[in-house]
């Protein structure tokens, strides 16, 4: 398993090179390790990769377009090669946006290049935090980490947002206006804030520059610095793992960086970049010379904000017009809930859940081994929940085309995405919670009878059987690497059948309630200890589990479990 | 003519003695009115003989609906003061006759021919007014403004049609249709007319030379190439969203799977760390 250990072996002139190059900067220790670092081989764990390169090839692309740009609202007459819109009044925004399509070489490829890797960049952290969320990675340690994914990703809307709203054309205009009304919704301050961004009156002459300073600078500079902590953190904490045979807390198994891993991310690099590519060359995205230049008076239908945006605009559609009069004073509840408190709600839930995990399971324990979604079934309901919730809002943001397309009645989507957004949540949250409790029962009938092979054999006695054949090692692993209940459900009753302190009251008792609902679930122990809970009856939760429930509680668990088997695995 | 003779006691004789005197009608019918050729003037000028052909013409296939006289019923509007311009729109996209009772009627396949649709708009026309069919000079898009058309259709047509022309859903089934193969005629009528949930734009709000522009910029839009690729549609970031999650993040994931299944089964390579 650890063959790569031999020495690397490096050509004479250049082992001199770097003996003095070492001399000055000591470096080598370092640079060891990195090449050494673990890298876990399987595919989810490349999805952040993606949203890492797409933020690079974002940067240079960006660098070009500034180079082009003209970030001023000042009013001039169009006399440029797009001979179509010749003498339409504009801003030098989006004359220069349409002289970078028209007359800057390669600069519409450069354009669409940016903008695919900003839809792909976001797609990719949505993926990425899916994967951490369902995988349970953002755990204890990692959960400082989480947090600094969940802040770049809002960041990353603002800077899309922001993007997008530069060229000053009718679509991004209207995605202004509506950012200026959410402004005007808060309460008390609104107006002081949408007047200090504007700097007046909307549209105003300043928005694109400050939009252009903020875009370029201020918030890739944040992500830059984001980023680097969260890469840092990630190689200090190291990577999580899959669980599988020779996976525990102790350890890491994976590819060195250098020579395996460095070749696969440099590939996997040029992957991404030639994905962008194909898509800016193939095709055509935000054409911003069909569109037209922003004028206040004009809206165009179709209006949608780029797919990062999308939930909040269906949360603004599908909102009941509710505004109160207080004194004279307007409260646009419509505004002010779907645009500020519905993602206020999302965004504040993302960065809080693991602490309110935490608390749901009483687990504080150090994780390094991921879960497989279906071994925490109400966290992998929660999440798809929230995804429903979120699935619902976005095709609500673009109910008028799903109205146009699938002829339905557009007042009628609306209807439905009210309902549903309510309802499909705990439809989903109850079908993932059985589904995942299902799967469990089948991994626990595998553990004791084995795969059906699908091979029918007649017996003398003319009956018919299906041969099964038992688990390898490596699915034995991965299946009963089901984490045992947290500690703290066993403790919760002690042999007097007095609670915990901290489980009593109200509060305790609702904490125990949700706790054991957290832990429902079926014990996969390995096959050694006989038939056991095999036939899952589905609430075999802490009896009988004893040794195993010792494991994975407190923060001393992970060490102690790991020694045994990290003796046999290590280099 | 010994060919003819002796056939000419056949059953089917008589069946083409008639369908040859029909063509034969039909053509010379056709060269007196001038069909299919400079077809505004045709429209315009109307002779009785064509009234009394739109009026049988109406009596069969609108009177059902819109009533004997035009007068309008509890299903349909009144078509008195319509004008040939409605009516030349209305037939001539094939939404009426109408097919059946729906928030919005759908452009279809035309059931008359153009001059069935000329006599049942001077018919129409002959009860009482109404805007008249504009003449090819009128919406002609030669020498029209572009630009301003741009700006006009910005800020008159695109909340229902989009930027691009490509439609979009309005309230209660009803919806914008697309503009891709209405006739530069139809553009203008339908301005004119207002038809379905579309305002009028009457010649004080939009002047002849304003809807010529608007043509231009329409018929000149739906005509370009798309400069960055496939279109998409042409519908705005929905359809862009749609791709970046199916060709491009899709795309992206397959390869992340093929990359990592790229390895060897004993596990040469891998190594362990601790933590």
């Amino acid at each position: 398993m650890s063959d790569s250990n031999e020495r690397l072996t490096m050509p004479k002139p250049l082992a001199k090179q770097g003996a003095e190059l070492d001399d000055r900067l000591h470096a080598a220790k370092g640079v060891r390790t990195l090449l050494r670092k673990v890298f876990p081989d399987h595919w989810t764990f490349l999805l952040g990769e993606i949203a890492l390169y797409s933020f690079i090839i974002l940067i240079l692309t960006g660098i070009f377009l500034t180079l082009f740009f003209n970030p001023s609202m000042t009013q001039v007459v169009y006399h440029g090669s797009y001979t179509k819109l010749d003498g339409v009044r504009m801003s030098q925004a989006y004359e220069s946006t349409l002289n970078i399509s028209f007359d800057v070489r390669g600069g519409l490829l450069m354009r669409q290049i940016h903008h695919w890797a900003a839809d792909v960049f976001l797609a990719a952290i949505v993926c990425h935090l899916l994967r951490i969320f369902f995988t349970g990675a953002y755990r204890k340690p990692r959960d400082t980490n989480w947090l600094i994914g969940v802040a770049m990703f809002t960041l990353g809307i603002l800077e899309g947002f922001l993007g997008y709203s530069m060229p000053d054309d009718l679509l991004s205009g209207t995605g202004v206006r509506i950012a200026e009304g959410t402004l005007l919704g808060i309460p008390v301050v609104g107006t002081y804030l949408s007047f200090f961004l504007f700097g007046g009156q909307f549209p105003g002459t300043e928005f694109v520059a400050r939009f252009y300073i903020i875009h370029v600078l201020l918030i890739p500079g944040l992500l830059l610095a984001l980023v680097s902590a969260h890469l840092f953190l990630m190689v200090h904490q190291k990577h999580t793992q899959m669980p599988g045979k020779g996976h525990t807390e102790a350890n890491v198994v994976g590819q060195p960086m250098y020579p395996y891993f460095m070749v696969k991310t440099g590939a996997f690099f040029f992957f991404v970049f030639g994905a962008l590519a194909l898509l800016a060359t193939f095709a055509q995205i935000n054409p911003i010379w069909q569109v037209g230049p922003y004028t206040p008076t004009a809206i165009s239908a179709g209006s949608q904000p780029d797919f990062y945006m999308g939930f909040l605009e269906g949360s603004l559609r599908m909102f009941p017009s509710w505004t109160w009069d207080i004194g004279g004073h307007t409260v646009s509840w419509d505004v002010f809930v779907p645009a500020l408190v519905v993602p206020g709600i999302i965004f504040t839930g993302l960065g809080l859940w693991p602490m309110l995990e935490r608390w749901a399971t009483g687990d504080r324990g150090y994780h390094h081994v991921n879960d497989r979604p279906r071994n925490a079934p109400t966290r992998t309901a929660f999440g798809m929940a929230g995804v429903t919730i979120y699935g619902v809002l976005w095709l609500e943001g673009a109910n008028d085309i799903i109205a146009d397309h699938l002829q339905i009645p557009l007042y009628l989507t609306t209807e439905i995405a009210r309902w549903a957004v309510f309802v499909g949540p705990v439809i989903v949250f109850w079908a993932t919670r059985r589904i995942c409790l299902g799967l469990q029962r089948r991994d626990a009938s595998m553990l004791t009878h084995g795969v059906e092979t699908g091979i029918i054999v007649q017996q003398p006695n003319g009956g018919f059987v299906e041969l099964e054949r038992p688990l390898n090692e490596e699915e034995i692993a991965l299946i009963s690497a089901k984490p045992p209940a947290p500690l703290s459900i066993a403790r919760a009753v002690d042999e007097n059948g007095v609670p915990e302190p901290a489980l009593r009251g109200v509060r305790g008792k609702i904490q125990a309630r949700v706790h054991e609902v957290f832990a429902e679930g079926i014990s996969l122990a390995p096959p050694a200890n006989g038939h056991g809970n095999g036939h899952g009856n589905g609430h075999a939760v802490t009896e009988g589990d004893g040794e195993r429930a010792a494991v994975g509680g407190g923060p001393a668990g992970p060490a102690e479990v790991g020694e045994g088997q990290a003796g046999e695995e290590g280099e | 003519m010994r060919w003819i003779t002796a056939r000419r006691r056949r059953p089917f004789f008589g069946y083409a003695a008639v369908l040859l005197a029909l063509v034969a009608v039909g053509m010379l019918y056709a060269a007196v009115t001038g069909l299919g050729g400079s077809t505004a003037s045709a429209g315009s000028g109307s002779s009785s003989a064509q009234i009394t052909e739109g009026k049988n013409l109406f009596a069969v296939s609108c009177a059902t609906c819109h009533g004997e006289y035009a007068q309008g019923s509890s299903v349909a509007p009144s078509l008195i003061g319509a004008g040939a311009a409605a009516v030349d729109f209305q037939v001539g996209t094939g939404r009426m006759p109408l097919k059946e009772t729906n928030a919005e009627a759908p452009r279809k396949t035309p059931v008359f021919n153009q001059q069935q649709i000329y006599a049942i708009a001077a018919y129409v026309a002959s009860l009482g007014g109404g805007p008249a069919i504009p003449s090819d000079q009128q919406v002609s898009a030669a020498g029209a403004d572009t630009a301003l058309g741009q700006s006009l259709f910005n800020a008159n047509c695109a909340q229902c049609h989009n930027y691009s022309g490509a439609g979009d859903a309005l309230t209660y089934g009803k919806y914008a249709p697309p503009l891709t193969q209405a006739t530069n005629r139809q553009i203008y009528e339908a301005m004119l007319t207002g038809p379905e949930a579309m305002p009028v734009f009457n010649d004080t709000t939009l002047t002849p030379v304003d809807k010529r522009d608007i043509i231009a910029y329409v018929t000149q839009t739906r005509a370009e190439a798309n400069p960055g690729g496939f279109s998409l549609g042409r519908v705005g970031p929905t359809t862009e969203g749609l791709v970046a999650w199916l060709g491009g993040i899709g795309a992206l994931v397959l390869a992340a799977m093929w990359i990592t299944a790229k390895r060897r089964e004993d596990h040469t390579g891998e190594i362990t760390g601790n933590r």
